[in-house]
């Protein structure tokens, strides 16, 4: 392995002039990502004068929109954070002769490393996950007691949820029992719990199945019947919208949304009410959807060997540790995973951080698959897009399943003529 | 001052000087006609990188399929593309079509359109008339309603978004006063209606300048004289400002259904197009399919543009008819 | 009787219904154009949970807190509505459930148990400044500030020269090639920009104007708008002039340079103020074109803290308006030159 990596090392030093190396990582925040970052790499400048690292922080916008373009053109930076793997695939840099031992980065971070990869024949290294995040529902335990009503237990259904919220919501004069993400990844959390499979059996992809039409079909009802909020899915189109607001302003009791949210729960909600993060509801399966960011590599880097060099530092476990503790984000690390993060929450954050890692060890397979798919994108979009319109009264269900399978159908027909 | 003065006159004159031989000889060597060409060629040099290549690049991508950047990479797929956008049972039901979103598109523009240009051309006048009159204030009142024009899309659609929240400022006014506050943005009439009204107030203000210009352009002793008669106000109106205000009112008209057809940023911010397709109109369409999409279709996106271009191409050349007979 | 309203001009002194109605016409308008934007800008101060309460308040205001001996971090104070501690305002311990565990600041030692429901919070005036300086602490100010400076002023000063030039040429010469060449310019201006944004990256690419300032510059010298207003302004000049110069022996660059510029000043100034607001407000070019943060536009900074997964209205609100401020002061000073000019030469 130490001759390859000296190879490596000796075509990088030949390829290049002589000179300063530097990296461009192009960073979106969540929430103070890209900040905790640079205070990283400036700790690792310090022990590295020859490598100069710089960090554009630009709107999550830019990421999506600008980048495949710039990559398109040879124009790309060396690492950029990305969330939506698909479109900049064909970019990405296998980074395995560039780290020191990626024995280290399979064994760590082995689940996320896959996602990053066309296919499961592919073995290479593409990137550093920047966090894992697992879609989690968040309850206010305060609207709950003021109502006298139990917490479902942990193996409740989505039904049993359905019922206890809405009980609470009547009991405590809440506007709504539940709100989601406007996100199709959110869906599908609660569509694989539901039994979708999202795959056939031959992995070949297929949206729309018995369990994501059971989800779909309450989902709506439960829109127009005022147990979920219809405002988050309905009133805006053209993309992602989240209902922090909603929770943190007290008017809905249940909360799906996930991991990430911890800093905002922390700093936004304060002593406003008590909340709690429960597991994910329990059908066929009682599974939420991982996910996370990574930093990527692109192949038009001039120094690979330095961007190598910069992941390990990151992934090393002390700074990866302080890296998540830093920005409140639970570690892709699977060590890290079981604990070691010295996050400074209160209790309430501390226990969300336990059950989020709970609630990580029991997704099921097929949310892992569906995260892995390049195209998980062109079909958590359609999702979104046309159950908004059955939930708006435009089209029906059936409708919207059809819609939702053409779509995909169409999306992929499109991506496969290259 | 006038140091600054001098300055700016020397370099004044340095500009003008410096082009000076150069022309001599041109003007020596070129026949008189082409003599033109020289001052639009910077222009249309630049004009031809950024604005007619762009273009010519978009048409191939129209008639190029898969989601490949680069045009060389692109496979041709001929007319695929427009036949891919119009297909359809029925033209009147976007539910019908291959891509309903495009036909969404198509009909919202066109609803919007005419809601909002005579709408806000109505305005517009309404308030041009107004400020016409003896009016204190005329220069306060003509920048107030001018304000808007200057704002950002995006802050434009940010300011009314806030309002309009269901926890917004708008709801907790209805409320103080009894009223029923209401899901401004989950409905689908109330988003289309919002739409309409924050474009128009974000933009009647160029409008009404130029109807003021075109009403202080009209002779004055037009109107003594029908005061003289005792014509009537609304046949005064009728008969001497609405024919002479033509001109101005052409402009407007024209200029507002370009600007209302290319409508995107202010919506996007403010409903996304929601709720389901209701305020969802073709360049945003053609943004999502282009940009916004997991798998972006680039060919299907330069198709509708061209489409929306044709169909913007036929204004412009009523728009120039229009212009060159005002002109001369 | 509205059609006393439709009559261009009072022909009689003293007030009567018709001016009252304009008055409180221009009085409702000016409120329904500044309102929004004020209440904007009142939002901006409020702090993050304080953008939270509905109904909203007024003024930006926020929970008092008070250092409590024994306590860490002050803690939000509370006032008692209802039960035998009804009317003292005590600190918030927390709270469990539905009970509220207070603490007398004055006496720490004796916790008060009292339900939620009868605790009111204290609120005070409070400007949320933060919003401001925690954005801006976020990113090197002054950079942003000269990129956007230098492609507004350099970008307004070429679009001024490059298209008054066509414009002379369009207006003032007859040759072969004019007409079409005008035609396809107007057509151009049917292309909204956001659709042609990959080609024009494509092409910025190639001469090698990604991430330098001249990237935004270069394609926004070049506005068939322009050319248009232009020419139809030089349409109005009397070509007699022009004979005039001719007669002098005057080159054609002196023509242009010394007597149709100035003549033109009107309607240049016009295009000066739009290509200032155009390159000031512009957001998706750039943030294709720049991808690095020594070449961002403030446009561009202020919008790198919206994430993928959350929007933070506070750090938006303090956003908008700082990118609405400086030409909302423009216009304050300028307003009058601005109104007239538009009305003068806007479109002729």
């Amino acid at each position: 392995m130490s001759r390859l990596v000296a190879t490596a090392a000796l075509f990088a030093a030949i390829s290049l002039p002589a000179m300063a190396g530097e990296i461009r990582i192009a960073c979106y925040s969540d929430g103070n990502e890209c900040e905790a970052t640079t205070e990283l790499a400036k700790r690792f400048m310090a022990a590295n004068a020859d490598v100069k690292v710089v960090i554009d922080q630009m709107p999550y916008k830019a990421i999506l929109e600008s980048l495949p373009v710039q990559l398109a053109a040879g124009q790309g930076p060396d690492l950029a954070r990305v969330t939506i793997f698909g479109p900049v695939m064909k970019y990405f840099m296998d980074l395995k002769p560039y780290i020191k031992d990626p024995g280290y980065w399979e064994k760590s971070f082995g689940a996320v490393l896959s996602w990053m990869r066309p296919d499961a024949k592919d073995k290479g290294i593409y990137g550093l996950p920047t966090q894992m995040t697992v879609t989690s529902p968040i309850v206010n335990k305060t609207l709950f007691d003021q109502a006298g009503v139990k917490l479902p237990g942990a193996n409740a259904s989505w039904d049993e949820w359905a019922a206890a919220v809405d009980k609470v919501a009547k009991a405590t004069k809440t506007p709504y029992g539940m709100a989601w993400d406007r996100s199709g990844h959110r869906f599908a959390a609660a569509a694989i719990s539901m039994g979708a499979k999202y795959f056939n059996a031959d992995g070949t992809p297929n949206a729309v199945d018995d369990g994501f039409k059971a989800m779909a079909s309450r989902f709506v009802k439960w829109n127009l019947d005022n147990t979920v909020e219809k405002d988050v899915w309905a009133a805006a189109g053209g993309g992602y919208r989240d209902a922090f607001e909603e929770f943190a302003n007290g008017k809905i009791v249940m909360y799906h949304s996930g991991s990430w949210q911890l800093s905002r729960l922390q700093k936004q909600i304060g002593d406003g009410f008590e909340w709690q993060v429960v597991g994910n509801p329990c059908d066929v399966a009682c599974s939420g959807m991982p996910g996370g960011a990574s930093f990527v590599a692109f192949k038009d880097s001039k120094n690979p060997k330095d961007v190598g060099r910069f992941l390990d530092f990151l992934a090393d476990t002390p700074v990866y540790s302080e890296w998540m503790a830093m920005t409140n984000n639970i570690p892709a690390h699977a060590a890290l995973q079981k604990g070691g993060v010295a996050y400074k929450l209160s209790p309430a954050g501390n226990a969300a951080v336990q059950m989020f890692g709970a609630n990580a060890a029991k997704l099921s397979p097929v949310a892992y698959q569906l995260q892995g798919f390049p195209y998980a994108g062109a079909m958590f979009n359609p999702t979104v897009d046309r159950l908004s319109q059955a939930i708006s009264g435009q089209i029906t269900l059936d409708q919207a399943y059809g819609r939702i399978t053409s779509d995909v159908a169409d999306a992929l027909a499109a991506a496969a003529k290259k | 001052m006038s140091g600054v003065d001098r300055l700016a006159g020397g370099l004044y004159a340095a500009v003008m000087n410096l082009p000076e031989r150069p022309m001599r000889w041109a003007q020596g060597h070129l026949r008189d006609g082409r003599l033109g060409w020289l001052f639009v060629g910077p222009n249309l040099l630049v004009f031809g990188l950024f604005s007619f290549l762009p273009i010519v690049i978009d048409v191939w991508y129209a008639v190029t399929g898969g989601t490949e950047l680069l045009p060389g990479n692109r496979p041709f797929v001929g007319g695929e593309n427009f036949a891919t956008l119009l297909r359809c049972s029925d033209y009147l039901d976007a539910n019908s079509c291959a891509r309903d979103q495009f036909w969404y598109g198509v009909w919202n523009t066109l609803k919007f359109v005419g809601l909002q240009v005579g709408f806000m051309i109505g305005f517009s006048l309404l308030t041009a008339l107004v400020l016409n009159r003896k009016i204190v204030g005329l220069g306060f009142f003509r920048a107030a309603f001018f304000y808007p024009v200057l704002l950002s899309p995006v802050v434009v659609a940010l300011i009314w978004k806030w309002i309009l929240q269901r926890e917004g400022v708008l709801n907790a006014a209805l409320q103080g006063m009894n009223f029923q506050g209401e899901n401004w943005l989950l409905d689908a009439h109330w988003s289309f209606f919002w739409t309409v009204f924050v474009s128009i107030w974000a933009h009647m203000g160029f409008y009404t300048l130029i109807l003021l210009s075109g009403l202080q352009a009209i002779p004055r002793d037009l109107y003594e004289a029908a005061n003289m008669d005792a014509t009537p106000p609304l046949r005064v109106f009728w008969r001497i400002t609405l024919p002479l205000l033509m001109p101005s009112l052409f402009v407007v008209v024209v200029l507002g259904i370009i600007r209302a057809v290319q409508i995107f940023d202010e919506v996007y911010v403010l409903t996304g197009g929601g709720p389901g397709s209701a305020t969802t109109f073709l360049v945003q369409y053609i943004y999502t399919t282009g940009f916004a999409q997991a798998v972006r279709e680039y060919g299907l996106a330069a198709a509708a543009s061209l489409l929306l271009a044709g169909v913007l191409l036929f204004f412009t050349l009523f728009q120039l008819r229009g212009m060159t007979k005002n002109a001369r | 009787m509205l059609a006393r309203l439709l009559r261009a001009r009072r022909g009689h002194a003293g007030w009567d219904w018709t001016d009252w109605a304009s008055y409180s016409y221009l009085v409702f308008g000016t409120l329904l154009m500044f309102g929004p934007v004020l209440w904007l800008a009142v939002s901006s101060l409020k702090s993050e949970s304080g953008l939270q309460e509905f109904p909203p308040t007024l003024l930006p205001s926020e929970q008092v807190r008070v250092a409590v001996p024994g306590q860490a971090a002050p803690l939000p104070l509370v006032q008692v509505t209802a039960g035998a501690q009804a009317g003292r305002e005590l600190a918030l311990l927390r709270r469990i459930g539905l009970q509220a565990t207070l603490l007398d600041p004055a006496a720490p030692e004796t916790p008060v148990r009292v339900p939620v429901a009868d605790t009111k919070k204290v609120m005070h005036l409070h400007a949320a400044w933060e919003n401001y300086s925690e954005m801006l602490s976020k990113f090197s100010f002054g950079t942003y500030l000269f990129n956007t400076v230098f492609i507004t002023v350099v970008a307004t000063v070429l679009t001024l020269l490059v298209n008054s030039m066509a414009a002379f040429a369009l207006s003032k010469y007859r040759f072969p090639g004019r007409e079409p060449a005008f035609l396809i310019m107007l057509a151009t201006l049917m292309i909204p920009p956001t659709i042609v944004l990959v080609p024009n990256y494509l092409i910025a690419a190639s001469f090698g104007l990604t991430n330098s300032l001249w990237g935004v510059i270069w394609p926004a010298v070049a506005t068939p708008t322009g050319v248009f207003m232009l020419r139809q302004y030089m349409l109005t000049l009397p070509d007699e002039l022009i004979e005039a110069a001719r007669m002098d022996n005057a080159s054609e660059w002196r023509i242009y340079w010394r007597i149709i510029l100035p003549l033109s000043a009107p309607a240049l100034a016009v295009l000066a103020i739009f290509s200032v607001m155009w390159r000031w407000n512009e957001f998706l070019w750039p943030m294709v074109v720049l991808s690095r943060s020594e070449s961002f536009t403030l446009q561009l900074a202020l919008n790198s803290f919206q994430g993928e997964l959350t929007t933070q209205w506070h750090y938006l609100l303090a956003m908008t308006v700082l990118t609405l401020l400086p030409v909302t002061a423009v216009f304050l000073v300028l307003q009058k030159y601005i109104t007239q000019g538009i009305a003068s030469a806007g479109v002729k």
